[in-house]
């Protein structure tokens, strides 16, 4: 049976499992149908030419995990920003942990789509927002089709969250090879304040594949900054879709780092429908051995005088390949805009692959794009002057790889997370210089 | 402290340096000039073990030890500090966390634990006082940006910071004016004692009204062709080169 049909036959159990009156049940129906006409993707698709899937899609995923696992917070601490005070919605196996979790209902919701979709009191909320930006793709359509669980965000006007809000998922290894479907709904109301950190960390050897999907609805001048922490195990992959819908003059700004995990996609979606909004993309992918990363942009200009930045970079070594597709779309009415687009590559290793290919599409006379795409090496006359000050050939390295991904680095806006990658990156490149840029 | 013996260097087959011969002891002040294209900033590069150049004949060591076969960051540790004709631009590391993971670094090849912060902090702001250098100037990222004269100036704050056995001055003058380069020179003064020893490498004289050698160097196409006093320096500057290609070819 091929990963497809049996996501299929498991379907039919799942919908029988459910209670029928969920408000999305209809929604699911429609979206199993989408996915079983379109099936996953192929390379023939252009915006899947440089990701396969297939290896993936040959494991035995298990849909459902059998059994819930525990896990004692001392063995995962190290993945929470612990210094500081946050919020947490921890899933373990796709289920919720009220046991590492610390959310909040007080005068906002910081909690489970899974309370959400069987609370009437949520009904309306569900109703307006959920599956309302996500696109109809096959990915989508499948994870719309299991959606049961994942983080809800909702936050009322003219609240500024105090605390970063951690939406972490582990994965045991309870199974073999396990599929997860995540599903996050995040609302931040007009002039409202959140940040959120976000990531998926396999704790086992066994095989992972994550098809999750976050849709973002950022109201009238809200602010949202938004994290995504990529470093898990060579056994883990992820297929993140992302959604952001924005009303005017709101800022939203997403910062992946991509360090760890064998194959990660990441189909990130803007879609400005107010004037004076601004988006923010940014990256910085450091890979290694047989690693892949895709990331895959779209920014849609609808609404006039808006911005949009975008800012990736990549540090590629041994085999590893990377992917930067990154689209612009302006529509006629999305004058004076101000749309930059910057990725940029250092191959470390001759065998070593990038693609990097810009998208403009643009259908407004007044507007302002500029894009960009370097790929090189370490600079060797660099390299002599930080050596013959006394840095060795690993160090001076590191320096220039940090230096090089610094602006992205510095636009991290809480320190404590900041700290943390700057380490993430000095243990990937097996170095430490002792301090942070 | 530096014996250079029949140094012969070459880049992609090309031969750049051609003998040189040159003995540098503690305390001394070597002045090099030359017309442009001649190999200076070959020797300089090859004395601080840039790999791009092949050393296919001779020697260089300091202070009786053998560094041709040694890393750039190893002659570093060991005291050699070449301040560059052209400083590289490095955006995204300020000139504070450089000099300080440079002197760490160097510290830590040595055994020895990193400089306590706030004794790292003292002599900072001591050698930036000493060249006359803003504190705003340190944060800013590695010579981007920098005019060729703060570029030049923030060699020198590194040079001072490092404190190197031998230090080799490559143009350092050009794009500094006159005031700039006496501070610079100053700068260089201070430092000096007798254990170290300075190279100077320079298209002018005005540089050695400052920084006064006990002896000048002619490098001509890849050789040393004459070495003499200052007076030499000054000679130089009144009559061109053309009287010792003359000379040599005699
Ligand atoms: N990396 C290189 N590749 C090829 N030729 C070089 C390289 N570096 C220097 N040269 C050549 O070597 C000669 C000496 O250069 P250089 O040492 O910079 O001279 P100077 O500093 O005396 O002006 C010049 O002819 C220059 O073109
Ligand atoms: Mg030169």
């Amino acid at each position: 049976m091929s990963l497809k049909e049996k996501i299929l036959s498991s379907y039919l159990a799942f919908e029988d499992y459910l209670e029928d009156d969920s408000p999305i049940h209809d929604l699911r129906n429609k979206a199993i149908k989408t996915f079983e006409s379109h099936g996953f993707p192929s390379k023939k698709e252009e915006a899947w030419k440089y990701t396969s899937l297939n290896a993936l899609l040959k494991e035995d995923y298990s849909i459902f995990p059998k059994k819930e696992t525990t896990i004692e917070f001392k063995e995962v601490r190290k993945y929470f920003l612990h210094e500081i005070d946050t919020f947490k919605i921890v899933f373990v196996d796709g289920v919720y942990s009220s046991f590492l979790s610390s959310t909040t209902h007080d005068g906002m919701d910081i909690c489970l789509l899974s309370a959400a979709l069987s609370k009437d009191k949520y009904k309306p909320v569900i109703e307006t927002y959920f599956n309302k930006v996500a696109k109809e793709d096959s990915l989508t359509s499948l994870n719309t089709a299991f959606a049961k669980e994942g983080a809800y965000i909702y936050i009322p006007k003219h609240k500024e969250v105090q605390k970063p809000v951690e939406i972490i998922n582990f994965y045991t290894g309870s199974e073999t090879a396990l599929m997860l479907q995540p599903r996050n709904l995040i609302i931040v109301g007009e002039n409202a304040h959140i940040q959120i950190i976000e990531r998926h960390q396999s704790l086992s050897e066994n095989a992972v594949l994550t098809n999750s999907v976050t849709e973002i609805f950022t109201e009238k001048r809200a602010f949202v900054d938004y994290y995504k922490i990529q470093n898990d195990l060579p056994s883990a992959s992820l297929i993140d879709n992302t959604y952001i819908k924005q009303e005017r003059d709101s800022v939203c700004s997403v910062h992946t780092f991509s360090f760890g995990g064998k194959l990660i996609r990441n189909n990130l979606n803007f879609y400005q429908y107010g004037e004076h909004c601004n988006s923010i993309l940014k990256g910085v992918t450091i890979l290694e051995q047989k690693q892949h990363v895709d990331h895959n942009t779209l920014v849609h200009h609808i609404a006039p005088n808006c911005e949009s930045h975008q800012d990736y970079k990549g540090i590629f070594d041994d085999n590893s390949t990377g992917v930067f597709n990154g689209k612009i779309l302006v529509e006629k009415d999305a004058q004076k805009l101000d749309a930059f687009q910057q990725n940029n590559n250092i191959l470390i290793s001759d065998k070593a692959t990038i693609n990097s290919k810009p998208q403009l599409e643009i259908f407004a006379d007044d507007v302002r794009c500029s894009h960009g795409c370097t790929i090189g090496q370490l600079d060797d006359e660099a390299m002599f002057y930080l050596r013959s000050r006394g840095i060795g050939e690993k160090e001076a390295r590191a320096l220039l790889m940090y230096a090089f991904a610094n602006n992205v680095l510095e636009s991290v806006k809480i320190p404590e997370l900041k700290k943390r990658i700057n380490k993430l990156i000095a243990n990937k490149i097996g170095v430490n210089l002792g301090f942070n840029l | 402290m530096l014996k250079i013996k029949n140094l012969h260097a070459s880049v992609e087959d090309k031969d750049i340096l051609k003998g040189i011969n040159l003995t540098v002891n503690p305390g001394e002040v070597h002045a090099i000039m030359g017309p442009n294209g001649s190999g200076k900033s070959t020797l300089a590069s090859v004395i601080a073990g840039k790999d791009e150049f092949e050393v296919t004949k001779g020697g260089i060591e300091l202070e009786g030890e053998d560094i041709k076969e040694l890393d750039p960051e190893e002659r570093a540790h060991k005291g050699v500090f070449l301040s560059f004709q052209y400083p590289v631009e490095i955006p995204g590391v300020s000139v504070t966390n450089f000099i300080k993971t440079a002197i760490n670094e160097t510290r830590k090849a040595k055994g020895q634990e990193d400089m306590p912060a706030a004794e790292m902090l003292k002599k900072i702001k001591e050698k930036a006082d000493l060249l006359e250098i803003d504190r705003k100037f340190l944060s800013r990222s590695l010579n981007e940006g920098f005019s060729g004269g703060e570029k030049k100036r923030n060699e020198i704050f590194q040079l001072a910071m490092m404190e190197p056995k031998l230090a080799i001055l490559d143009e350092t003058d050009s794009g500094l004016d006159i005031d700039a380069l006496k501070i610079v020179a100053n700068g260089v003064n201070k430092l000096r004692n007798a254990d170290n020893a300075v190279i100077v490498i320079t298209h002018y004289q005005r540089l050695l009204d400052y920084i006064v050698p006990d002896y000048v160097h002619v490098l001509m196409d890849g050789k040393i062709v004459k070495s003499g006093s200052k007076e030499l320096a000054y000679q130089l500057e009144e009559k061109g080169y053309d009287w010792i290609k003359e000379e040599v070819k005699a």
